[in-house]
């Protein structure tokens, strides 16, 4: 027991307790400050992420173990079943891109008519999520990639469904990104059937998006597929998001009480694609609506 | 300080980067609200214990690792986790004579202070988060504090660190 040698003695031997405290909450202040002012700390903050990389690794380690040891010990019977349902799938899928590949086409000839300019193709990155919990404050998810890979602050984030949130924190190893059910996400999106633009906020629920902004008398109903609508700059246009859960107009109140629920299901997901290469439309409609 | 330092260090530093884990390990949704705050609980343990070596230093040190891990606000969890040590070091005479329930009593206001630091710093920040993210971790940390304090206790007695 060294510590506890002579403590009854003289009880307030600690030196300088105080003026450590004083000085080490002076320098915590400092750093919120330059750290929610700007991203000036960026590359401490990476650096110090990297500490806790392996920490992340032996974290992750027996999820990933026990998925592995479920994926190789699946039945004969249950495998086939699985390929045969990918074979359908597969064929279902290559059918419909076909028609695709025509439309597409179709699209770039339209739109060289109308001398719009040609949507750039978006490439892809699969990242794979870690079992591991992060912000305790917000819905975020640690994904097992890093600048290391290209991966930068603000990149979207889908999975086959659907969108389902950007990089909030590219780290050097792995990043955190944001889900889109995060009350402090928003997102701009349109209705998929007659372009009517509006804005998906999180609710803080993972199966809830919100859509405050809905004038009463606006053409949306139950069902309505909502798409990114590729203003702000972050989500590249086109992807869906969420379907229109629930309208109730009130009569007194200038906005009506929209719910949708997300495309993506936000709670299961293991993999995602991070997307490259954003096709900007036009540079003005980013600053209005970017946060 | 006649016996290998760093061997008595070891399991304070080892307890810390096991309360990392339990702070990253995923849990189920329905009890992740009640995640307790693992490396203030031991924050607290060792400033009491060993007030002399793991102080204010040790938690803002802690503090400012996790704040890089979360992605929370650099120097949030380091201010609170500096605070919780600091309260803790200045009534550490007193805790350390207290029975096990008197002390875990004792445990619950310093969880609650760590708590609201970290509510205020996400107000001035303009973090919005449920309150349960908040009041959770103190309820089950208070709940869960004998169990580690036994636990504790037994492996410093073991080892004799320091």
């Amino acid at each position: 027991m060294v510590a506890s040698r002579g403590s009854s003695s003289n009880p307030g031997r600690i030196p300088a307790l105080g003026l450590r405290v004083l000085v080490l909450i002076f320098i915590s202040i400092m750093l919120m400050y330059f750290d929610n002012r700007d991203n000036h700390l960026d590359t401490v903050r990476t650096s110090i992420g990297v500490a806790v990389y392996p920490l992340r690794v032996i974290v992750d380690a027996p999820v990933r173990f026990w998925n592995w040891l479920d994926d190789s010990t699946a039945s004969r019977n249950a495998m086939e079943l699985e390929l045969a349902r990918l074979k359908a799938e597969r064929l279902l899928t290559n059918a419909r891109l076909q028609k695709f590949i025509s439309l597409e086409a179709e699209n770039v000839r339209l739109r060289a008519l109308l001398d719009a300019r040609a949507q750039v193709r978006d490439r892809a990155r699969v990242a794979e999520i870690m079992s591991v919990d992060a912000n305790p404050f917000s819905h975020s998810l640690v994904i097992n990639v890093g600048t290391q890979d290209g991966v930068f602050d603000g990149q979207a984030l889908i999975d086959a469904e659907g969108v389902v949130g950007q990089v909030i924190e590219a780290g050097l190893l792995t990043s955190q990104a944001m889900l889109i059910s995060d009350t402090e996400h928003a997102l701009p999106v349109e209705v998929n059937r007659n372009g009517l633009r509006t804005i998906v906020v999180g609710t803080g629920k993972i199966d809830e998006l919100g859509l405050p902004f809905v004038v009463n008398n606006a053409d949306i109903r139950v069902g309505d597929l909502l798409v990114t609508s590729g203003l702000g700059g972050a989500f590249p246009a086109g992807y869906p998001v969420a379907i229109v859960a629930s309208v109730t107009r009130i009569p007194q109140e200038p906005y009506a009480d929209v719910t949708a629920t997300p495309a993506a299901s936000l709670g299961q997901v293991r993999e995602v694609m991070l997307i490259f290469s954003v096709s900007v439309q036009k540079p003005e409609a980013i600053t209005d609506e970017q946060r | 300080m006649s016996r290998d330092s760093a061997s008595r260090r070891m399991p304070v530093i080892l307890s810390f980067i096991f309360g990392m884990m339990l702070t990253i390990m995923p849990l189920p949704d329905a009890v992740a609200a009640f995640r307790p705050d693992w490396l203030a609980m031991l924050v607290i343990f060792w400033a009491m214990q060993l007030p002399r070596t793991w102080s204010v230093g040790t938690a803002w040190i802690v503090g400012i690792v996790l704040d890089a891990s979360q992605g929370t606000l650099l120097g949030q969890h380091a201010l609170a986790l500096c605070c919780v040590a600091f309260i803790t070091v200045r009534f550490h005479l007193l805790m350390r004579v207290f029975p096990v329930p008197q002390l875990t009593a004792s445990v619950l206001p310093i969880l609650a202070v760590y708590q609201f630091l970290l509510f205020w710093i996400n107000g001035v920040a303009g973090v919005d988060a449920p309150s349960i993210a908040y009041w959770g971790p103190v309820i089950s940390g208070t709940l869960l504090w004998p169990v580690m304090m036994i636990f504790l206790s037994g492996l410093r007695y073991r080892t004799r660190s320091g």
